[in-house]
């Protein structure tokens, strides 16, 4: 029997592999795509949740993650564009303009 | 066959979504993101919401994966990305250490037994029949809001990626408002 | 009669102000003739009050309240009765001459309006002094003109601080500063006193504390009057707060005559006789004996000092110190009206010796060196007489008013079989006689000395003179005309004191001995600087002179013992604890602060993904302390 906690360690184990692309990856659109996989991550827990207690609030608020989702990647992506007109250019160690 | 479904999807999404995040070709990564967000589907299902499940179809793998798919055209996609990563022991630990701590504090409660259900699945409905009871009641507002949010998004990435916005957006030249009115001129 | 009190308490306060209003601007003749115009006002209205008081008895008013905190209540409150009218009518009196005085002596100072704003202001705060009804408001005027005579001795503060190793005539500065941290010592015994009577009675007001005085225990008793003398030491500049009264003299002359001679330097000698109750209670006869002894002490002390000294003003300094320590000493043997008439007795005849000597520093143009002049008497006839007749009044020649005060005075230490102190007391008279006449024949007669230094000496302006007039007036006849009056005037406040039997019989025997022992100290002034100075090698090298010039080698004693270990701590201090701990710790925090931010500024590498790094430290560290205080909690 699958339980709850089960979900949780593979949404934890989605998560970190998210958080270690965010923290790895200097290349800003692989750190869109790791942020994608945290909020999936945080999804399936909510999905679980929401399943294995018979409250349908976890999927509301997965549905309300995955339109901040859908916006943010349209923002983003129009930011990411300007800056790579601009730039030239998506790499964080090239995009140092703020050198204390 | 719901465990056996559940890790297959387990190793399925841990492994494509490594290859996203460790992978130094932009095509490939998009491509095994695409794919975990599937399988991703796939979990929902197991779990019965189906609706959920349909929406991260449409939602991650048709538009946001287009989105980016698109996006992917003004970058060049086939090149291999060249970057100096971070320390890699550093970053694996501080993610599975914030991993770990999260999946802690929020079961915590659960093993306490101390939850009770707010809304709960109203009875002899299917899931796409319950979700709409509630997201049209209960949360109406939130759903509205979102709604707005959406639009505002689309606005701002057609105007963000449009097509006179070579010209840059921080440094203030001539004409500048004269383009950005232009282009939104253009894009009606 | 209420509006009456005000006007004597807040003329000189609206003249101050007056004045101060011109502060900054340059001198304006306006300022002098208001102040004095509205001190004459006072004085007018202190008369009035003095009659008025003398035919229906004391006025009291209150003002309003003051400090109402709790059980505390202390009012504003202003009580005139016949010590406080005398004291009014002397202070306003001798007031009302230096400011008219002032006028002419301070003609070319820059600072004229604001030495005038400075004198009104010394003058509200003595009418305060002497007009409060407790304590409090007593405290308020003493520390008034502490302040007043502060800022007056430190006048020309911009003259340069000499120490007095190269010049005996130190800073103006200096001296100011000796007069205020002084008085700041005598002050906190004052204090100490005011706090007791407050902590055992509930109240400050004189007439509360008076009365409770029979229930009061001893040894409290005696504890207050040792507080409030030690207050009045100070003020008064006894024995051993008395250096400051000779270095006060730095400030301009008039000031000398109105607050280090007539009006503030009383003050001590006002406050024991206004707590006469107190110091006559048996309990305290102890220390109303230390007092009178203390006096008669400083009396004799004093006069050797102003045997020797060269200094025309610091003569007259030591004069008025030994002048206080006779007041002291007939206030300390219980006769308080004697104590209060040779107290307004003094104020004019010694007002008018410092104003006499004045004019000889104006002519002498600010020359202080009696060697140094001599024969003055041709060029300044009504200065000569002037100050001629404030020595006959200070030596106690008949019938000079200085004769019936110091009499008295002798008398009472024959009265009271204290012979020893009279013994003291008339030797000092002999003495008084001497210095004062040796300092009239050094700077009037014998030869012309200054001649060969260059000065051309001048009178002063009628009107000066004409003002100090009323001085010498009352310098002659205040003895004779007022002194029976005044005895039965103040006998509605203070205790009546009467001579026994057995001293009226003999009283003719002493007062033959003590005019003889001044007149033979001005025969002997006479007959040793009448002709001229002739300097004697042998005596001025003497081990006595040498003793007597350098003041007894106290200011040194007390510049070797307090000031310069003072110095010196005060310089390790600096050095070991504030530069090496204090100062060292601050620094250390800048330092720590400075090295911290200096590496931490390397976190700023501009990199994002390196913000995001520690980003995520800063996330687990959080969700660390979160979990922990949820365990924990």
């Amino acid at each position: 029997m699958i339980e709850l906690s089960h979900y949780l360690i593979i949404s934890g184990i989605l998560f970190s592999i998210g958080v270690v692309g965010v923290l790895r990856r200097k290349n800003l659109l692989m750190l869109f795509f790791a942020t994608e996989i945290m909020l999936n991550a945080a999804n399936i827990a909510f999905a679980a949740t929401s399943s294995y207690y018979g409250d349908l609030s976890g999927q509301m608020f997965a549905f309300f993650i995955i339109a901040v989702a859908a916006s943010e990647v349209a923002v983003g992506l129009g930011l990411l564009i300007v800056l790579y007109k601009k730039q030239g250019t998506l790499d964080l160690d090239n995009l140092v303009a703020m050198k204390g | 066959m719901e465990q056996f479904a559940f890790y297959l999807f387990s190793v399925l999404t841990i492994g494509l979504f490594l290859v996203t995040v460790l992978s130094n070709n932009v095509l490939y990564a998009m491509t095994s993101l695409a794919a975990g967000m599937v399988i991703i589907s796939g979990f929902f299902f197991i779990l019965g919401a189906d609706f959920l499940g349909v929406v991260q179809l449409i939602v991650y793998v048709g538009a946001v994966m287009a989105l980016y798919s698109f996006g992917m055209m003004f970058f060049d996609a086939t090149r291999e990305i060249k970057e100096k990563n971070t320390n890699a022991y550093l970053v694996f630990f501080l993610g599975g250490m914030i991993a770990l701590l999260l999946v802690v504090m929020f079961s915590a409660p659960i093993a306490g037994e101390g939850i009770v259900a707010m809304y709960p699945t109203p009875e002899g409905a299917n899931n796409p029949q319950a979700v709409g009871l509630v997201l049209f009641t209960k949360y109406l507002v939130p759903f509205e809001v979102a709604a707005v949010m959406l639009l505002v998004a689309m606005i701002a990435g057609i105007i963000l990626a449009g097509k006179k916005m070579d010209n840059s957006l921080t440094t203030k030249d001539e004409n500048h408002e004269e383009e950005m009115t232009f282009s939104l001129k253009d894009v009606r | 009669m209420e509006s009456l009190v005000y006007v004597a308490l807040f003329a000189p306060l609206v003249g101050s102000l007056f004045a101060a209003l011109f502060g900054m601007s340059p001198k304006n003749l306006i300022t002098g003739i208001a102040t004095s115009a509205l001190l004459f006002i006072s004085w007018m209205a202190s008369v009035l009050l003095l009659i008025h008081v003398a035919g229906n008895g004391a006025v009291s008013t209150t003002l309003m309240d003051w400090i109402g905190a709790g059980d505390l209540l202390i009012q504003f409150g202003f009580q005139v009765d016949a010590v406080t009218a005398v004291m009014m009518v002397v202070v306003t009196t001798v007031s009302t001459v230096v400011h008219v005085y002032s006028i002419g002596y301070m003609d070319h100072d820059k600072g004229f309006n604001r030495f005038f704003s400075y004198l009104s202001a010394f003058v509200f705060s003595m009418m305060i002094l002497v007009m409060s009804d407790n304590f409090a408001g007593l405290f308020i005027g003493w520390e008034g003109v502490g302040v007043c005579s502060w800022l007056l001795i430190g006048f020309w503060y911009h003259k340069e601080d000499v120490s007095t190793d190269i010049n005996p005539s130190i800073s103006p500065s200096w001296a100011a500063n000796e007069a205020f941290i002084m008085n700041r010592i005598a002050d906190l015994g004052m204090l100490v006193g005011i706090f007791l009577i407050y902590w055992n009675t509930g109240s400050l007001t004189y007439d509360i504390f008076f009365a409770s005085i029979p229930t009061m225990d001893d040894g409290l008793l005696v504890a207050i009057a040792i507080a409030l003398f030690i207050g009045a030491m100070g003020k008064s500049a006894q024995f051993p707060l008395h250096t400051w009264l000779a270095d006060a003299m730095e400030g301009p002359t008039p000031v000398s005559a109105l607050i280090h001679a007539a009006t503030m330097v009383t003050a001590g000698v006002y406050l024991v006789i206004r707590a006469n109750p107190l110091y006559s209670h048996e309990a305290v006869e102890g220390v109303s004996l230390f007092i009178a002894c203390l006096g008669t002490f400083v009396a004799m002390f004093a006069a050797t000092m102003a045997l020797v000294n060269r200094d025309l003003k610091r003569i007259i300094a030591y004069s008025t110190l030994s002048q206080l320590g006779y007041m002291f000493a007939a206030a300390g043997l219980g006769a308080y009206w004697v104590a209060l008439f040779h107290l307004a007795a003094h104020a004019f005849f010694k007002a008018l010796l410092f104003l006499g000597a004045g004019n000889v520093m104006h002519a002498m143009h600010d020359e202080l060196d009696i060697f140094k002049m001599g024969g003055l008497s041709k060029v300044m006839k009504w200065t000569y007489i002037y100050m001629g007749l404030a020595s006959l009044a200070l030596a106690g020649i008949f019938p000079l008013a200085g004769f019936y005060s110091k009499d008295t005075i002798l008398e009472v230490a024959i009265n009271e079989d204290t012979y020893l102190i009279w013994f003291a007391l008339w030797v000092t008279a002999g003495l008084t006689a001497f210095y004062s006449f040796r300092q009239v024949f050094l700077t009037f007669g014998g030869n012309e000395r200054y001649k060969e230094l260059g000065h051309h000496p001048h009178e002063m302006p009628n009107y000066v003179l004409i003002a100090m007039a009323p001085l010498a007036i009352l310098a002659v006849i205040f003895g004779f005309v007022f002194m029976d009056s005044f005895q039965s005037f103040t006998s509605t406040v203070l205790p009546v004191y009467e001579m026994s039997h057995a001293t009226h019989k003999i009283a003719w025997v002493f007062i033959i001995l003590t005019t003889l022992i001044a007149l033979s100290g001005i025969f002997y002034a006479y007959k040793k600087y009448g002709v001229g100075l002739i300097r004697d090698e042998k005596v001025e090298g003497s081990f006595v002179y040498k003793l007597l010039s350098n003041q007894y080698y106290i200011p040194k004693f007390y510049d070797s013992m307090f000031t310069k270990p003072y110095a010196e701590i005060s310089d390790m201090l600096w050095k070991k604890v504030d530069l090496k701990i204090v100062d060292a710790v601050v620094d250390a925090i800048a330092k720590f602060i400075y090295f911290s931010g200096d590496k931490s500024r390397a976190m700023q590498t501009g990199n994002l993904s390196h913000y995001l790094n520690w980003m995520a430290v800063g996330v687990l560290l959080l969700a660390v302390i979160v979990s922990l205080s949820a365990v924990l909690g």
